[in-house]
């Protein structure tokens, strides 16, 4: 067997028993916590009230969970947000409240503290808004993988189409799994730096398979495998280019970007980083697992006319 | 070889042109300023114009400039105490037929202008402000359509003589009507038939012998009352935002019942819900003064009445029927009664509500007319666990007086708490009755100083983050990580020239999508450039590398992107206001990244190293 020389000479497929197995305790530990203990979802998918408020100088936690408990709102939640100077309180739905009145409520009772505050970010969220975001939130997260795979059995093959969304299905609960282990909390905004992890990850499964497909043409009498680790090791350079780059400017937006970017920041770090894992590890041996052959790419000669398929 | 023919060249020229030229208002930033707009009958003129500065001059307040663009009048100050301070003075000197908001104008000189070239439009969680998604009750719109059916049948076949003995809500939907016999009820039948093709009649099986028909609003009906009912909603929301004097409002229907309000620049928000949220109207009803009150609170109320309850909560027994409704209500303004010197409202009807008004009035003179005040109220409660959404019609007689004369077109209504009352009532009555009640069921509020904030941290998380990729590039790929670079620069100048030409709304997370597509745009020149590399391991010449590496990479950056961009319409086709923020600048961002990746930096490539022979690349 002789292959051009390569930057990278890896045997990534060679781990891939090893890489199977930590890939399904990580899947087993995600399902567990997320079936035992859930996701910490934000008022956005619960429904409820939110309010931050900024004082001008810093301000006891105690204080203002005690004017707010020993009113009305015995279930509000208080914690800092970014600094000491920055509180959020949070109100579940049930309080049996005017909405309407809350905020002006709470203007009030954080006023009677003594401390100079003022209204940051007030956000309302009906029950029934909440509801249907978790419906459509879980439909479009099923849309774009259906559509996702469509696209890839058109362009490749439907065995790369399941290796493909395989490795889509394990970063996303992977992901979910971490937000539900560390019970960070889960907003709208998780959700769309959810879809923007499948489409990176996606990303970088193409480029990889594309390689494959190249490779299939070129080099015949090569088992599967070793046309999958080539590939791998050629396309290397760039996933953990592309990896770094995209790291880069996340945590700029992590450190720089404000609190309220913090937990999307956080979804997109832990995403990259599952999906470039997954790209390597998962996609490409799901797809052995799956049998694929050389015989199986040849029909699609899109881009293969220059290639001697003739004997 | 690697050379690109002249027209690729100017395409190029001319799109950076363009990108650059769309951009540009987005530098000059905006000017603190008040927005004058004409509430009713008044006018934006030249004459209002100079009303304004001679009212600023006299108060020794300086302006930066004044202009009159689609019938509203911006008149542009230095900073924003000045502004506020203006806003007072200029309120005083037009009065109330004029709307003053405080709003910032672009300060886009006008040669750009002249382009249609303006700044992005930035997104509440920038600017500071209101969301409001507000639900129409759909159910109260067919109920009273349902009921003015009631009263047309009632009369129509009084006037038919057909004699029925109720008409009543059905419980399953539409309307019980209840007939003498048989006989009776077949020409119900064919007279409702006839006359009202809305309705759609039916036999009931029942237990009764008695005979029955059953009318129902037909389905397309329903749509379209449902329709209607929306619009109007729409419409009234309109209405009543203007009245609050806000800048750039946003209201959008959102599927078929809901309705997206969006108030940039609000501070009081408890205000705009107030004047949002309360749905307000009246009814005009002759006070039954031929039944006892105190019969009908020990549970006798007499048929054709109801009980209601005035402000000082006395009972008071008012006729069903409903002589007028705020339907017809065109005009209302609180003022003083020159009577008694309270607080009055006076309203001004239209031609058939005025018809109506005159033609009962003037058969009741000497009876009492009540008027009674409705408003809808949502509130949330808990029942054994569940959450349960109450809605609450509070409905209070505000006076009941004497009729002294046939009443016409204009009339009084006394009887107000407050001048405060009264105004927040001609302003509700104004704003229009609504066709059903809607609800706010979905609120964000983003105050001023998180908007900058907000609007600083995202720049800065945009530069630093850029800033690291430029030169992590630059050290890795040295002259092409250079060329890539300034592929990347174009490509945020093309994101922004896009949003600003397309005046998509920038939100925060937009602002991360284009902080990840800064991230990703470089993905397809690390695929192209590693994709050279590997050609000149393989022993190939710098030129047929070059060429061999952009030929090569192409279809994997297609099939990379497309992907990306089939996961970023799926979001904006399902996601709400953030989502579809980012899902927006997402797309811009691979778009645009296409072809600054691929075109611009080949360009670059081509006229840097293309006809001429190398030995080595600096890659």
């Amino acid at each position: 067997m002789e292959m051009q020389e390569t930057r990278f000479n890896l045997d990534i497929m060679g781990k891939r028993k090893m890489a199977a197995m930590l890939s399904g305790l990580m899947l087993i530990l995600s399902i567990a916590s997320l079936a035992f203990q859930g996701l910490s979802l934000g008022i956005d998918f619960t429904g409820g009230t939110l309010v931050e408020a900024g004082y001008s100088e810093a301000v006891d936690l105690g204080k203002v969970r005690d004017a707010l408990v020993n009113s009305e709102f015995k279930n509000a939640v208080v914690q800092y947000f970014g600094s000491a100077n920055d509180v959020l309180i949070r109100i579940p739905p049930s309080e049996g409240l005017n909405n309407a009145d809350i905020s002006s409520r709470i203007i009030d009772l954080l006023a009677g503290t003594g401390q100079n505050v003022e209204m940051r970010r007030i956000e309302f969220v009906g029950p029934q808004v909440g509801a249907e975001l978790k419906n459509d939130g879980g439909l479009a997260m099923i849309a774009a993988l259906a559509m996702i795979m469509l696209y890839v059995a058109m362009r490749f093959q439907m065995r790369f189409s399941v290796g493909a969304i395989a490795a889509l299905v394990h970063d996303v609960l992977i992901t979910l799994g971490i937000f539900s282990v560390t019970h960070f909390d889960f907003d709208l905004t998780v959700l769309a730096a959810l879809l923007a992890v499948i489409g990176y990850s996606l990303n970088d499964t193409i480029v990889v398979f594309d390689r494959v497909r190249e490779n299939f043409h070129k080099f015949r009498d090569v088992p599967p495998v070793d046309v999958f680790n080539v590939s791998l090791n050629q396309t290397l350079s760039r996933t953990i280019m592309t990896s770094l780059t995209t790291l880069l400017v996340l945590a700029a937006l992590f450190v720089f970007g404000g609190e309220i970017i913090h937990s999307f920041a956080t979804a997109l770090i832990i995403g990259v980083l599952v999906g470039t894992y997954s790209s390597l590890f998962v996609a490409s041996p799901v797809t052995i697992a799956l049998g694929i052959s050389r015989e199986d790419l040849m029909p699609v000669q899109k881009e293969g006319a220059e290639i001697d398929n003739m004997p | 070889m690697n050379r690109y023919s002249l027209w690729k060249y100017i395409l190029i020229l001319f799109l950076i042109g363009m990108g650059a030229l769309f951009a540009l208002p987005n530098i000059y930033g905006k000017d603190p300023a008040l927005q004058v707009s004409a509430a009713r009958s008044a006018e934006i003129s030249e004459l209002t114009e100079f009303q304004v500065t001679n009212a600023l001059e006299e108060a020794g307040i300086t302006y930066k400039s004044t202009s009159v663009a689609n019938e509203s009048l911006i008149v542009r100050f230095n900073d924003e105490d000045t502004q506020l301070k203006a806003q007072d003075v200029v309120k005083k000197s037009l009065g109330n037929n004029y709307v003053v908001a405080i709003n910032l104008a672009p300060a886009t000189p006008d040669w750009l202008a002249k382009f249609g070239a303006e700044p992005m439009f930035l997104g509440l969680d920038l600017r500071g402000g209101v969301h409001f998604l507000m639900e129409v009750d759909m159910e109260a719109a067919i109920a009273k359509a349902n009921e003015a059916y009631m009263s047309d049948l009632r009369s129509k076949m009084r006037e038919n003589k057909i004699r029925y003995k109720t008409i009543t809500l059905n419980n399953d939907g539409g309307l019980l009507i209840r007939f003498k016999n048989d006989g009776e009820r077949e020409s119900g039948e064919d007279l409702i038939n006839k006359s009202f093709p809305d309705l759609d009649v039916t036999n009931p099986e029942s237990n009764s012998d008695e005979a029955q028909l059953v009318a129902t609003m037909k389905e397309q009906v329903v749509l379209d009352t449902q329709k209607l009912a929306l619009q109007q909603n729409i419409t009234t929301l309109r209405k009543r935002v203007n009245e609050l004097g806000v800048a750039e409002p946003v209201i959008q229907q959102q599927g078929l019942n809901r309705v997206v309000v969006q108030l940039p620049g609000v501070q009081d928000t408890a205000k705009a819900k107030n004047i949002l949220g309360a749905t307000a109207t009246l009814e005009f009803r002759l006070v039954d003064e031929d039944h006892d009150v105190q019969d009908a609170v020990d549970g006798r109320v007499p048929a054709g009445s109801r009980l209601y309850k005035e402000r000082s909560g006395f009972p008071i027994l008012l006729q069903k029927q409903v002589m007028l409704t705020g339907d017809s209500i065109i005009d209302a303004a609180s003022g003083i009664d020159s009577m008694n010197g309270g607080p009055d409202v006076t309203i001004t009807l239209d031609g058939r509500g005025a018809k109506r008004m005159s033609k009962f009035s003037g058969d009741n003179v000497g009876k009492r007319l009540a008027v009674v005040f409705i408003e809808n109220k949502i509130e949330t409660t808990v029942e054994n666990g569940e959450k349960v959404q109450k809605k609450e019609i509070i409905e209070e007689v505000i006076n009941a007086a004497v009729i002294q004369e046939q009443l016409g077109k204009r009339f009084h209504i006394t009887g107000l708490e407050s001048t405060k009352e009264a105004r927040t009532l001609a302003l509700l009555l104004r704003a229009g009755a609504l066709a059903a009640p809607i609800y706010i069921i979905e609120e964000r509020t983003v105050g001023p100083s998180l908007g900058q904030d907000n609007i600083a941290k995202g720049f800065d998380s945009v530069k630093i983050g850029f800033l690291l990729v430029l030169v992590f590039m630059a050290i890795y790929y040295k002259v092409f990580g250079l060329i890539a670079n300034v592929a990347l620069a174009l490509n945020l100048v093309l994101i922004v020239a896009m949003l600003s030409l397309l005046q998509a709304t920038l939100t925060l997370p937009g602002i991360a999508g284009i902080v990840l597509t800064v991230g990703m745009a470089v993905d397809a020149n690390v695929l192209i450039f590693e994709r050279i590399r590997e050609e000149i391991r393989n022993g190939n010449s710098p030129q047929a590398s070059i060429h061999a590496g952009y030929e090569k990479a192409f279809s994997t950056i297609a099939d990379a992107n497309i992907t990306t961009l089939i996961a970023a319409l799926v979001l904006f086709s399902f996601g709400t206001g953030p989502i579809k923020g980012f899902a927006v600048t997402l797309s811009l961002g691979i778009i645009s990244s296409m072809f600054t990746a691929i075109m611009v930096t080949r360009s670059l490539v081509n006229l840097i190293y293309g006809g001429r022979r190398l030995e080595k690349l600096k890659i």
